[in-house]
């Protein structure tokens, strides 16, 4: 059985605000989830879901108002078990007045390596981050995209057991994107527990294992992307195309989208053979049958869509 | 111990890159220089009015550095974010603030001898020659310094719990409040209720006493400054320090960064 790599119990954590602190605002709201040695999980949602607010508490950096989490065994206010996390920072800065190497160097003598050990690991991360060419230029100068790239090279600098991602992706270009992407799947592939938060389905998809869905500070859903959106076919898609002079049924055309000389039509599954029929009939010939699945995406959409309702009811009866 | 000597190398290497504190430094040994000219228009009182205004300069500019960096220390790196990555290293909140003012701190030792030193060079070049009464001056540039230090830690704890702007104006209020406490401890004598005597007494005793350190008058005339004012002066410097320290750590330990 797995052991657990992060645990969490109840989290909850809420924001005082208004001239003397009287009112409060909920981030996150009875968090409790686990996320397995070994895995990449991803935390989605939307932006201010409670993605970061989540990610703070376990770095401890913001303290939970209730609840309790754990990491590798040990409460979050133990600081001792950041020997064995990276944690990359939602739009990372660092010190400006330092060159990329120097702000490695700096966080490696945390980790207590020796002055040969430290250069050698500089190096290598500044390498894998595609960075060794700007290691001996002040941050200062430094885009958004490669502070991205310093950030990630910082949190897997000391080869971490657990590794805490906040938007990695955020700020970077295509190319970097899929350079990321790479450093996580190599991180997976080296057996490292993977967090990392996105609003970003493609990545998400691609990368996770499992995915929690968190909207409103809610966790919404947990499990597989897969096994998230669930695995029946909501229907069938057929792809035909209509011979000049050819006349489609009416039933079909009013259901059909055109693209190119590629008819496309949505159909349940039990009205697919009589759809197929009557396209033979019409003399349509047909390209291709595909079942359609829902997407992470679309599961994503009905949550927010659902809790974005909510938020303008309430603003609406509000006022 | 060595992770908040880490934080301390750290800032004190940012201290060195800023190009303001050289600015600073420069301005101070300028007001050095222009002391020469003073002097040499002051017939006879040509060194005291060198020391006063020498002196003054290098406790004004350390006083500029120490309020100004002292609070931006731990509000720049809270609003930056530069705090994030740092804090997920093995390092204790306490270690990164102690090695914050750790590094300040040597900072602020090392410009102060290199101001101290200035003056020193100006007064050789007026006097052609410096005797052993000189030494009160080293001593007077110790005393800023420690005085400094007690402004550093204040500012650091203001900027814990407040806005940049309002730690500035809540250190600048304590220094100068702290200038007069001498005078606070003397209203007791006056026609004060018994009560109020007792409060003006708690506010004395709680007010960093920054009339301590203010030698410069000594230092000016060549009088001598007793030991027991050195060590009385360090040990209060140690203590008050660490007393605002453990405030400030207990308040920073606790608190949600941005």
């Amino acid at each position: 059985m797995p052991s657990i790599a992060i645990e969490t119990d109840n989290l909850a954590k809420e924001y005082p605000y208004g001239f003397l602190h009287l009112k409060k605002k909920t981030s996150l709201e009875g968090l409790t989830m686990q996320v397995q040695d070994g895995e990449v999980f991803g935390l989605l949602g939307p932006n201010g879901a409670g993605k970061s607010t989540t990610i703070k508490l376990l770095m401890g950096i913001i303290f939970p108002t209730a609840g309790s989490a754990r990491i590798l065994g040990k409460p979050v206010s133990d600081v001792s078990m950041h020997r064995d996390i990276g944690y990359l920072p939602e739009q990372p800065y660092f010190y400006d007045y330092l060159t990329a190497a120097e702000v490695l160097d700096f966080f490696a003598r945390f980790h207590g390596y020796s002055a040969a050990e430290r250069g050698e690991r500089v190096q290598k991360m500044l390498k894998k981050v595609g960075l060794e060419t700007a290691g001996k230029i002040q941050l200062r100068k430094y885009s958004k995209g490669m502070l991205q790239r310093v950030g990630l090279a910082q949190a897997i600098l000391h080869d971490p057991k657990l590794v805490i991602l906040d938007e990695p992706m955020s700020g970077l270009d295509p190319v970097g994107r899929r350079e990321v992407r790479d450093i996580i799947l190599e991180l997976k592939n080296s057996g490292k527990t993977i967090l990392f938060s996105t609003h970003i389905l493609a990545d998400a998809e691609m990368l996770c294992d499992r995915v929690g869905v968190i909207a409103a500070g809610k966790l919404r859903g947990v499990g597989s992307p897969s096994a998230i959106v669930g695995m029946k076919a909501t229907g069938m898609e057929i792809s035909f195309e209509v011979a000049e002079g050819g006349i489609l049924p009416e039933r079909i055309a009013a259901k059909a989208t055109k693209s190119g000389s590629v008819f496309r039509a949505s159909v349940t599954e039990p009205d697919l053979y009589s759809t197929l029929d009557e396209l033979r009939a019409a003399g349509a010939r047909v390209v291709s049958v595909t079942q359609i699945k829902p997407t992470l995406e679309d599961f994503f959409l009905e949550l927010v869509g659902k809790d974005r309702a909510q938020a303008s009811a309430i603003e609406v009866s509000g006022k | 111990m060595s992770h908040l000597l880490i934080v301390a190398r750290n800032t004190f290497r940012e201290a060195v890159r800023d190009r303001v504190l050289y600015n600073l430094v420069f301005f101070a040994l300028l007001m050095i220089a222009s002391a020469m000219l003073i002097g040499q228009i002051s017939m006879g009182i040509e060194t005291v009015v060198m020391i006063s205004l020498g002196l003054s300069a290098i406790s004004l500019i350390g006083l500029l550095i120490a309020v100004f960096t002292g609070v931006g220390l731990v509000s720049k790196e809270i609003d930056k974010r530069t705090l994030h990555a740092v804090l997920a290293k093995p390092l204790t909140r306490w270690a990164f603030l102690l090695g914050k003012f750790s590094g300040l701190a040597v900072t602020l030792a090392v410009n102060t001898t290199a101001m101290a030193a200035g003056l020193f060079i100006a007064l050789w070049a007026v006097k052609h020659s410096l005797v052993r009464g000189d030494a009160v001056v080293l001593i007077a540039v110790y005393f800023i310094l420690l005085k400094l230090m007690l402004v550093v830690a204040l500012a650091m704890l203001f900027s814990c719990f407040t806005s940049p702007l309002l730690a500035i104006l809540f250190t600048g209020g304590m220094y100068l409040a702290g200038l007069f406490v001498s005078e606070l401890r003397s209203l007791q004598v006056t026609n004060l209720t018994a009560p109020m005597q007792k409060f003006f007494a708690v506010i004395s005793y709680i007010l960093p006493n920054f009339g301590n350190y203010d030698v410069m008058g000594a230092a000016a005339h060549g009088r001598g400054i007793a030991g027991s004012l050195v060590l009385n002066n360090t040990l209060y410097t140690v203590l008050y320090c660490a007393m605002v320290l453990a405030v400030a750590g207990v308040i920073f330990s606790r608190k949600d960064l941005k």
